[in-house]
């Protein structure tokens, strides 16, 4: 059985904020990645086999007819004996990731904590709102498996969630973020940069940010912007704060708030980006938040999103019941809603023209090596019957990010 | 000094219903402590390899040289190599099935075939 082996933990970039991370944690981090990348690159290719050899000709003689929608899919899949074992496995390999990572940040939290204040402390850049309203869409559900979600304060002045945000990320992507983390960023502005090339934002706002990982790249690129990162969670925006005061970033400002409840000057930002932010909302606060957004908008500016597309009639029926699998097994329900939703049609009753709309691919930026982009090393959608053609071109395989937007 | 329960922390369940996949949720229970088991395995695999080239270099074998070590590329691949095969060894019977999904000339009834053979 073929494996591309990922990169071994200790080649990912140390910054003065990392937590330390001691040979059996390393080794523990590194075993769970190599599983993740085993369970994605060997068993779960088999569960079409299951599908098309077992589960869908015994729906056939049981029923009378073919499946027909993706919730039958699941059903029948859930009765299957290989589907179990794959689920069952990869279920218990993203709650063993989170027991890793937050055990290494736990052991040292009063360390880290004692660090990220000193970064933070005195410095107008971080405003945490002890007010701030946790939406139901995270209250309701930990995403991804991530115990506290990205708000619980463990303890005063907490870091948690942000440092094994952080930490763990590696083993859910294998390092296909790069060894810094910054990746994904990089690949968003090597999009605007191809695409836009005359674009020159004097204010940024990124929606969901974080802990900041891919506002940082942005920050980076346009440096003579001001950077505002808003995130619902404190422990987050306090560990992404003092990352980035770590890294030597002084034009990023990082607000709590709820994205709903954001009170920011309108007419005010050349660009407004979100990264995976959407899949982890609710239909009524995507209605919303696109509004807010396209108020807090300078005529003129851009609105760019990444996130996986939506199915097209093209997506084969087998392909949409694998996409779905995050949002039922890893936490993530409303994905499977924003899976057949147009956020076109979303973006045009918050205001903005169909006509100054598009969307669009770029590739995974990363460095050479034993960091490999996510559809060598990671992704479980290679074996995907035909893509969906157009901008949305294997973006699911992990060959390319997909990205939609509009100009206000 | 904040004073807070480590292991019960890092332990904690995430908030949502928790999908059972097999039948009996008994079976994911002992999977799951079985992959925790194994995971411990591989560590302690980890750690005596960096015993070994510790040795192999005649440095000093002490917890604080062990976590210094930092393998360089070929010992990084070589100990990704191992937990890959390790992986592979450990879901033997989960390739198994698929093997068997995959070719339905593997699963012929020993019972049938008993029958079959003595009647020629």
């Amino acid at each position: 059985m073929a494996t591309s082996l990922p990169p071994t933990y200790d080649r990912t970039g140390q910054h003065p904020m990392s937590p330390d991370v001691d040979h059996d944690e390393t080794a523990r981090f590194n075993f769970l990645t190599n599983l993740n990348v085993h369970l994605n690159q060997n068993v779960f290719p088999g569960n079409r086999s299951a599908f098309e050899n077992r589960v869908s000709p015994k729906y056939e003689k049981e029923t009378g007819h073919a499946l027909k929608t993706r919730q039958q899919v699941r059903q029948a899949m859930l009765g299957d004996s290989y589907y179990q074992s794959w689920a069952a496995l990869r279920r218990n390999t993203m709650e063993q990731r989170q027991q890793a990572g937050r055990h290494v940040v736990l052991r040292q939290l009063d360390d880290l904590i004692g660090r990220a204040k000193q970064f933070n402390a005195g410095k107008d850049t971080l405003q945490i709102d002890p007010n701030a309203e946790v939406p139901r869409y995270l209250a309701a559900v930990d995403n991804h498996c991530m115990p506290g979600s990205y708000y619980t304060d463990v303890v005063e002045d907490d870091v948690l969630a942000g440092a094994n945000y952080e930490t763990g990320v590696f083993i859910t992507t294998a390092g296909s973020m790069s060894s810094k983390g910054d990746g994904g960023g990089r690949s968003i502005v090597n999009f605007v940069k191809e695409r836009f090339p005359d674009f020159s934002p004097k204010r940024i706002l990124d929606l969901g940010a974080g802990i900041g990982v891919n506002t940082l790249p942005i920050a980076k690129a346009f440096p003579d912007a001001e950077v505002v990162a808003v995130d619902a969670g404190a422990p987050m925006l306090r560990w992404g704060h003092a990352r980035a005061q770590a890294l030597g970033y002084e034009n990023v400002k990082f607000i709590h708030a709820d994205g709903d409840a954001l009170d920011l000057d309108p007419n005010s930002f050349d660009w407004v980006q979100t990264t995976m932010f959407w899949h982890e909302t609710s239909t009524t606060s995507i209605h919303s938040m696109m509004k807010k957004v396209f108020g807090l908008m300078t005529p003129g500016g851009l609105f760019l999103n990444v996130e996986q597309p939506n199915f097209t009639p093209e997506t084969p029926l087998y392909d949409q019941f694998t996409r779905d699998w995050d949002a039922w097994y890893n936490n993530e329900p409303f994905w499977s809603k924003l899976h057949v939703m147009d956020v076109f049609d979303v973006m045009a009753k918050a205001g903005f023209n169909s006509s100054k709309m598009f969307d669009g691919g770029t590739e995974a930026d990363i460095e050479q090596g034993q960091f490999q982009p996510w559809s060598s090393i990671i992704s479980r959608h290679k074996a995907e019957l035909k893509d969906d053609g157009g901008s949305k071109h294997n973006a699911y395989k992990g060959e390319r990010w997909y990205l939609f937007g509009g100009w206000k | 000094m904040n004073e807070i329960d480590v292991n019960k922390l890092a332990n904690a369940k995430a908030k949502g219903k928790r999908p059972y996949f097999f039948d009996d949720p008994a079976v994911e229970r002992v999977l799951s402590i079985t992959m925790a088991v194994a995971t411990e395995l591989a560590v302690n695999r980890e750690r005596l390899d960096t015993v070994e080239r510790l040795l192999e270099a005649g440095e000093p074998v002490t917890k604080a040289n062990i976590d210094a070590y930092r393998p360089d590329d070929d010992a990084s691949k070589d100990r990704q190599q191992w937990h890959a095969d390790y992986i592979a060894r450990i879901l033997r019977i989960v390739h198994q099935e698929l093997e068997a999904v995959e070719n339905e000339s593997l699963n012929e009834d020993p019972e049938k075939l008993a029958d079959d053979f003595a009647a020629g």
